[in-house]
């Protein structure tokens, strides 16, 4: 649509941008601090993760390295990925891109920035003690909590100053539209402590009895992928992609339909973890129709991206932030049709139990929202700092290393996962057969994890230039390509 | 969508539907399961754990062996789990009341082991496994457990509970012994106690073909 049309002005989607540029260079100036701290210790856990991850990679194929130590054994060091990367990456850079959307969303600098502080400081110490009690042995073996019940209340204290801070920029914002990111990141701010505090009481605190800490486990685990992490991911991307190449979303009227979509059938799928196993026949498949149902929020956001891409994915080619974003949104798209078929039972069985599911948890966690919070980054940290990123071709590096990482650690996990699948079902297979079969693509995996680590350590130093207090000051922006649009990207 | 209040209320609405749904209402339906008496021996269904295999679920957790095994025998016929002999019928909820946590697993990189103890119920046989898991199966990418025990000189004659028959380059040179830890006996009993193999009405055992 034409947004200079007639029919297009009354569009509740064309909202004239009423933001005067100093403005916004003064929201983006209050909210320096608190978002580089979350980026930067972000970035430190990503690496710290990413080391973790590699080693316990390549324990699958070489099973005698590290085996002396305990705090070095598989089944330490793969929780301790997992939770390095869940709360001090994944988290930390989304609440960093949600704290600069909610200022500039709700066209106000930003207010009680100590609150955020002592958020950050907080949260870093939960995740560090939390860290070294998996490490160290504390940990339950619940997936996805495995931070021991020490440490989950220092996370709490944390994400308690976030929420208020929250509440508190909702209250004081500019009168007018809300825009489709803010119903997101209004929605996972009250999600995700909901979910959280849930799950630890029922099975930290004060354990419920059998099997039903199964169904709550998984209901926390996909919904912190789905409810947490998705929303924040979609409302990054929801903001750059229209902002950057400069037209609104498609259609205002589909992104309505996949926020409400998404809130009430992406809740209901967990149980599609535990298909065949000790739970009443209706759970799990309630979350089996739920997970098919997701349908409709994935192929309404497909659209409603896609189309607003169609005819500037020219774009990709100068602006780094829209590179890493459109991935992201590409992958989004890919991460939830795939996992809509993972939950029909007759290909579960063969998909679950194997290296396909750890496959998929890295399309969803990696390729669509960590590369949605790469590309927020290369947009916002510019802005923060009022400095350009110094190299182009360190961006192309970061970009293509990690892009080709991620695909081939999915696209190897995928066929072996399905092999070891086919084996194990198999009434004539061995299990021997099913580890063979996976073998060779787990060295593969084992070569994506350097390409990941190589890819980070790029972007690791690339976001310390950026604080340095000599790094020289650019006018114009870092862009991948000459570009033939008038305005890319104005630094600001 | 510029009313915050109705968007609160969808949100809210929303989601506690499905935490009612997965989380309030097992935990009523299945949180609190009794176990079914044993008229022959008078004992019960699931068998109360000894307290070394309390504890070993504790080593079992810390370790992560979770993430490698799971401990579920699956629906049939969707699953071939029943005919390729993980167990001789499905696991059913009152089989994890006293399981705490409740490891079903979502990975099997190695074996299930819902059975393992009826399946495997020697003890030295573990103890030489998780010491050196490819001494026993060669293709094994289990990692060894070697840090659950002492190696030790033999004083005079060997010890009553030192580990039988290990071989390979991290076995105890000769005069030498390796000697579980409490951490490794409790660990054996745990995964000795793993036997779902007692009747339980909600889960008949399918007819052998």
């Amino acid at each position: 649509m034409n947004p200079h049309s007639l029919i297009a002005s009354f569009h509740p989607a064309n909202e004239p941008d009423t933001l005067a540029s100093h403005e916004r260079a003064e929201i983006d100036a209050s909210t320096r601090f608190p978002v580089l701290l979350f980026f930067g210790s972000a970035i430190f856990w990503l690496l710290a993760g990413s080391l973790l991850g590699l080693v316990a990679a390549w324990k699958m194929t070489h099973p005698a390295m590290l085996d002396q130590m305990a705090w070095t054994t598989f089944g330490r060091l793969r929780p301790a990925h997992l939770n390095t990367v869940i709360y001090g990456w994944a988290s930390a850079s989304g609440i960093g891109v949600g704290l600069w959307l909610m200022a500039r969303l709700c066209r106000i600098p930003l207010i009680h920035s100590r609150l955020l502080i002592s958020a950050a400081i907080f949260w870093n110490i939960g995740v560090l003690v939390g860290v070294l009690g998996i490490l160290a042995g504390d940990s339950r073996s619940i997936e996805w909590l495995e931070i021991p019940g020490y440490a989950t209340p220092i996370l709490f204290v944390a994400y308690a100053f976030i929420g208020v801070w929250a509440v508190i920029m909702f209250r004081y914002r500019k009168p007018g539209h809300v825009y489709v990111s803010q119903w997101y990141l209004f929605a996972a701010f009250l999600w995700f402590p909901w979910l959280y505090a849930t799950a630890n009481i029922l099975l930290i605190w004060q354990p419920i009895q059998g099997s039903a800490q199964g169904a709550v486990n998984w209901w926390f685990a996909h919904n912190v992928l789905g409810l947490w992490f998705t929303p924040i991911g979609l409302a990054s991307a929801y903001y750059l992609i229209p902002k950057i190449i400069g037209r609104p979303i498609h259609s205002y009227y589909l992104s309505i339909l996949g926020f409400w979509s998404l809130a009430l059938f992406y809740s209901w799928n967990g149980m599609h973890h535990l298909i065949g196993g000790p739970f009443p026949i209706w759970m799990v498949s309630a979350s089996v129709v739920a997970s098919v149902m997701m349908f409709i929020p994935v192929v309404t956001v497909a659209i409603n991206h896609h189309l607003t891409m169609l005819g500037h994915f020219g774009a990709l080619k100068w602006s780094p932030a829209l590179r890493f974003t459109v991935f992201g949104a590409m992958s989004y798209t890919l991460a939830s049709l795939q996992g809509t078929t993972m939950a029909i039972p007759s290909l579960n069985t063969f998909t679950h139990f194997t290296d396909y599911t750890i496959g998929h948890a890295h399309l969803g966690l990696y390729a669509f929202f960590s590369m949605a919070m790469f590309g927020a980054m290369y947009y916002i940290v510019p802005r923060l700092t009022g400095r350009e990123w110094p190299s182009a071709s360190a961006i192309r590096w970061h970009f293509w290393l990690v892009a080709s990482g991620i695909l081939l650690m999915i696209g190897s996990l995928t066929i072996g996962g399905v092999l070891q699948g086919l084996a194990q079902h198999a009434l004539a297979g061995s299990f021997k057969s099913s580890l063979e079969y996976a073998t060779p693509f787990r060295w593969l995996r084992g070569i994506s994890g350097f390409l990941l680590l190589a890819g980070h350590l790029v972007f690791a130093g690339l976001f310390a230039f950026m604080l340095l207090k000599s790094a020289r000051r650019k006018d114009g922006s870092a862009l991948l390509a000459a570009t033939v649009e008038a305005n890319p990207e104005p630094a600001i | 969508m510029n009313r915050l209040p109705l968007i609160f209320l969808g949100v809210f609405v929303t989601f506690a539907s499905s935490w009612l749904g997965l989380v309030v209402y097992p935990y009523f339906a299945l949180g609190h399961l009794q176990p079914l008496p044993d008229e022959e021996t008078g004992g019960t269904f699931p068998p109360g754990n000894s307290g070394l295999a309390v504890a070993g679920q504790r080593v079992y957790a810390a370790n992560g062996c979770v993430y490698c095994h799971s401990q579920q025998v699956r629906l049939a016929p969707l699953t071939t789990d029943i005919a390729k002999g993980l167990g001789p019928r499905q696991t059913v909820a009152r089989d994890y009341l006293r399981a705490q946590p409740v490891f079903l697993g979502t990975m099997r990189t190695g074996p299930d082991l819902s059975n393992i103890g009826a399946r495997q119920p020697d003890t030295n046989w573990h103890h030489r496994h998780l010491y050196e898991p490819r001494t026993v199966t060669d293709w094994s990418i289990m990692p060894s457990f070697r840090f659950l025990y002492k190696i030790r000189k033999i004083q005079g004659q060997p010890s009553d509970d030192a580990v039988m028959g290990l071989c390979g380059p991290h076995a105890p040179p000769p005069g030498w012994e390796a000697v579980p830890t409490a951490d490794a006996n409790a660990l054996v009993a745990y995964i000795l106690s793993l036997k779902r193999n007692y009747p339980l009405p909600e889960s008949p055992e399918p007819p052998a073909k």
